[in-house]
């Protein structure tokens, strides 16, 4: 396995030799320097004590890796399915659509739900000419319901305080709160319309201070773009998970910066995590075509919700109310409903003709709403459920 | 641009997982023995071999993944769209139809996997095959894409028209039933390449993830990242775990607790307003009633987050611990939160005030903290920061969640709250709707005054359709 992989982008002057030199970014201490191979090596070799070499540490960090997956198993004495065997199963859903939205004119790519239960902030790819920066790929609405961020290929987490006055111009109260070196892919409110929470695709995420735009925690540690993130409904810790495109979700101490744990189980990008609504444990949806659950006590995967017939990878996910089901929308245009006990699917829904990019149930639990690359948002609800009868498995 | 919307750079195939799925799943249904079942399909005087129906196709898959038709349907489709499989009548559009419709299988030379991303020169090359074998077959978008193209490629158009001219000759060479294979398959390849208009370009990726060659932060894995990861493993290996049943335990009852409160999974009384299109959920369940109801009114017992979080509950609460003169607890605990969610500028603020109203000696609200607590939390408060009061408070909600919260719970005041609370009658959804309710929108939250503060003091009894 090649520790390094070289990316020519100028042949100039290297900055730490300063000879003529085919050059590659390297980043050191968050700044991007240009070096030439020779001094990027021993750049890699630097901060070595006696006794070790490069090898040494990949060594040992690979055994100790290999130690933590022996301890993760030791605890690891039932399966969740098999627990779930005295649950009493779902039955059969109905579900129906019940609002479709097409106000957008081209792709629906993020959506949020108002603390009110009935609102929704959506956002698009704008229309006309495919230009970078009018993909707003993330949205959230505030607490308050008085103000929503927005952001994508802008590289920046703009708020917008909501006003009604016809007179006022919206964009112009706009705020730039949040400045990445590349595309915003999520952002979300913290407890307050004060505080916002963003991920992006230069691999961090950040916490800011709206009013004054200052930046109050970074996150390090993903090792490629960072695709969501949800914080964690805990009484009283601060902590939130993201998921990137190095398969890794992360889980965050929002005051320290650190990373508290890592789960690594998933075989392609993660494009959404979202936290059990007891704060134990996450779900997560991911280009590999599988939902996964980890929980955080036991420190592992749990679960995974998969079918041979899902192809296509899942781009967002949320639970019900009571954490038991699992909604999924997937880039086939499908969503699939999940028992998040039992591991099986309970429903799958047809009706986008494009792929499904947002999925959020609302905040009272009573509907979820789905955006898709259709242009069409639909907010759908359970007309009833089926008893429990002998059946062949899905249907 | 040219020939219509190319796609724009994404990832390489290597990191489209679902094409591998995909290629997987037709290469299975060629199988001999399980596959789907072959046949001769006479296509006018021709007899083109290894034929497969619609409907065997949705069969097939019906049964192999052991799904519904519906969704063989949809699965097959989604084939048909990639260029997997492709039909022998009409080719021009690329869908499934679940009757006697001919199809057959790409050849991998044409998978979506293998070509992208088509070149221009391919597409000019196709295009001016299409003229010259027949005038007028080229339709509407194409003859624009063709213009297009002359226009931007002109410099090498003598090779485009003599690569398409000896393409025509050697396929004159084959049998007519190979020169019409041939031709679907390489039609159906243009329609997934370059969709026509109107049509789902099943190719088009969404941006970022490394389109852009400097969003790959490509970490040099030195010494530094091997030595974090060396003390994140320490720290992991350090960590307590709990054993899987446990936790998995705790998934069943608190699913089984949340079961009849979840819309979604146990309906809710008296209606679900989306469904029904009657708001009075909404209405009866409002972030301040006269009277809770009885669902509302449990969710309090359940955990003391969900009480706090529950604005009548918080507000029932602070009532509960005013009789226990410990009041100053929650109100202690609410002006952190307030301080750790704030505006960064407000902190100092924010830090003072609650100094001098809970912490400091003789304050009014005195809150009672053990002496070690207190005595770190005034020694910290000379470097105020939004954290600083965190112990603090974990400290107060702890002595509120074991202490003051069981005993709410036991209080006679919950349970009058309990029996007084009532569960709403049913609305049948009317099935025939004779007249049409024109829907209303709702006031925004950005509209309303700043809501007051809810009060505990309200009656009893009921609003309508409350048992």
């Amino acid at each position: 396995m090649c520790d390094q992989t070289f990316l020519v982008n100028v042949f100039g002057s290297c900055d730490k030799c300063f000879k003529q030199r085919a050059l590659r970014p390297v980043f050191k201490k968050s700044q991007q320097l240009s070096y030439c191979s020779t001094c990027t090596e021993i750049m890699a070799t630097e901060g070595l004590h006696e006794n070790e070499t490069l090898a040494s540490l990949k060594s040992e960090a690979e055994s100790l890796k290999g130690k933590l997956e022996e301890e993760r198993a030791k605890l690891h004495d039932v399966e969740l399915h098999q627990v779930a065997e005295r649950v009493e199963a779902l039955g059969q859903f109905v579900m129906k659509t019940r609002r479709t939205l097409k106000g957008h004119g081209n792709k629906v790519l993020c959506m949020d739900w108002c603390k009110d239960k009935r609102r929704i902030v959506s956002s698009s790819q704008e229309h006309a000419v495919t230009m970078p920066c009018t993909w707003v790929m993330a949205c959230a609405y505030a607490p308050s319901g008085c103000a929503i961020a927005c952001g994508g290929l802008d590289n920046k987490c703009s708020v917008y305080p909501l006003t009604f006055d016809k007179n006022e111009n919206m964009a112009a109260k706009k705020k730039s709160v949040a400045m990445h070196t590349n595309y915003l892919s999520a952002c979300s409110f913290t407890n307050s319309d004060m505080q916002i929470l963003t991920a992006s695709g230069d691999g961090t995420c950040a916490l800011w201070d709206v009013e004054s735009g200052q930046l109050l925690q970074s996150f390090h540690g993903h090792g490629a773009d960072v695709l969501c993130l949800d914080l964690a409904p805990s009484e009283t810790g601060n902590t939130f998970v993201s998921g990137g495109c190095d398969k890794k979700a992360m889980v965050w101490d929002m005051r320290s910066g650190q990373c508290v744990q890592a789960f690594e189980t998933h075989e392609s990008d993660i494009n959404s995590v979202r936290y059990y609504p007891s704060g134990d444990a996450f779900a997560s949806g991911s280009d590999d075509a599988t939902c996964r659950l980890y929980d955080l006590r036991a420190d592992r995967e749990v679960a995974i919700y998969s079918k041979e017939s899902i192809i296509f990878g899942a781009s967002s996910v949320d639970f019900s109310l009571s954490g038991r089901l699992l909604f999924a929308g997937y880039n086939d245009y499908t969503i699939n409903v999940w028992d998040v006990l039992k591991g099986s699917r309970v429903s799958i829904l047809f009706g986008h003709e494009n792929r499904v990019s947002t999925l959020r149930v609302s905040p009272d639990g009573t509907a979820f709403c789905s955006g898709s690359w259709d242009h069409t948002l639909r907010v759908r609800g359970m007309v009833f459920r089926f008893p429990v009868c002998e059946r062949r498995e899905d249907g | 641009m040219a020939a219509g919307p190319a796609p724009p750079p994404g990832r390489p195939r290597a990191q489209m997982p679902h094409l591998r799925k995909m290629e997987r799943v037709v290469v299975s249904m060629q199988d001999p023995d399980q596959g789907v079942k072959m046949r001769s399909q006479r296509l006018l005087v021709t007899v083109i071999p290894h034929a497969v129906t619609g409907s065997d196709v949705v069969q097939w898959l019906a049964q192999k993944f052991c799904v519904s038709e519906e969704e063989a349907l949809h699965l097959g489709t989604v084939l048909v769209q990639h260029g997997y499989i492709y039909p022998l009548r009409d080719p021009r559009s690329l869908m499934l139809r679940p009757d006697e419709t001919p199809y057959r299988f790409q050849t991998p030379y044409f998978w979506t996997s293998t070509l992208w991303p088509a070149a221009e020169l391919d597409y000019a090359i196709y295009l001016a095959k299409k003229n010259i074998r027949k005038r007028g077959t080229l339709v509407d978008y194409e003859k624009d894409c063709y213009d297009r193209l002359h226009k931007k490629i002109n410099h090498a158009w003598d090779l485009v028209l003599m690569q398409a001219r000896e393409q025509l000759r050697a396929a004159k060479q084959r049998r007519k039933g190979d020169r019409l294979v041939i031709a679907c398959q390489e039609q159906t390849y243009w329609l997934v390449n370059r969709p026509p208009p109107g049509a789902p370009n099943v190719l088009e990726q969404g941006p970022g993830r490394g389109s852009c060659a400097a969003s790959r932060v490509l970490m040099t894995k030195g010494a530094d990242f091997y030595k974090r990861e060396i003390e994140y493993f320490r720290k992991a290996l350090g960590r307590t775990r709990v054993k899987s049943s446990v936790c998995l335990e705790a998934y069943l009852s608190f699913c089984g607790q949340r079961g009849p409160h979840d819309p979604l999974v146990s309906g809710c009384l008296p209606s679900n307003p989306w469904i029904s299109d009657n708001d009075a959920y909404w209405v009866m369940n409002a972030p301040t009633v006269a009277a809770p109801t009885k669902l509302r009114v449990e969710r309090w017992g359940f955990s003391f987050r969900e009480l706090l979080e529950d604005p009548m509950g918080r507000a029932h609460f602070m009532d509960f611990l005013g009789k226990e003169f410990s009041g100053e607890n929650l109100s202690f605990w609410e002006a952190c939160e307030e301080l750790r969610y704030g505006t960064q500028a407000q902190v100092p603020t924010l830090v003072d005030a609650v100094y001098e109203q809970f912490l400091a000696p003789g304050a009014a609200r005195w809150v009672n903290i053990d002496s070690r607590t207190m005595e770190q939390t005034l020694e910290r408060l000379r470097q105020p920061h939004r954290y600083v009061l965190d112990d603090a408070q974990l400290h107060i909600y702890m002595l509120m969640k074991k202490d003051s919260y069981p005993r709410f719970l036991k209080s006679d005041m919950y349970k009058g709250l309990l029996a007084e609370a009532g569960i709403p009658l049913e609305t049948k959804r009317r099935v025939f709707p004779f007249t049409w309710r024109p829907r209303h929108s709702s006031p925004s939250p950005a509209l309303l005054p700043t809501p007051v503060e809810p009060t505990a003091a309200c009656g009893p009894g009921g609003g309508d359709g409350v048992a």
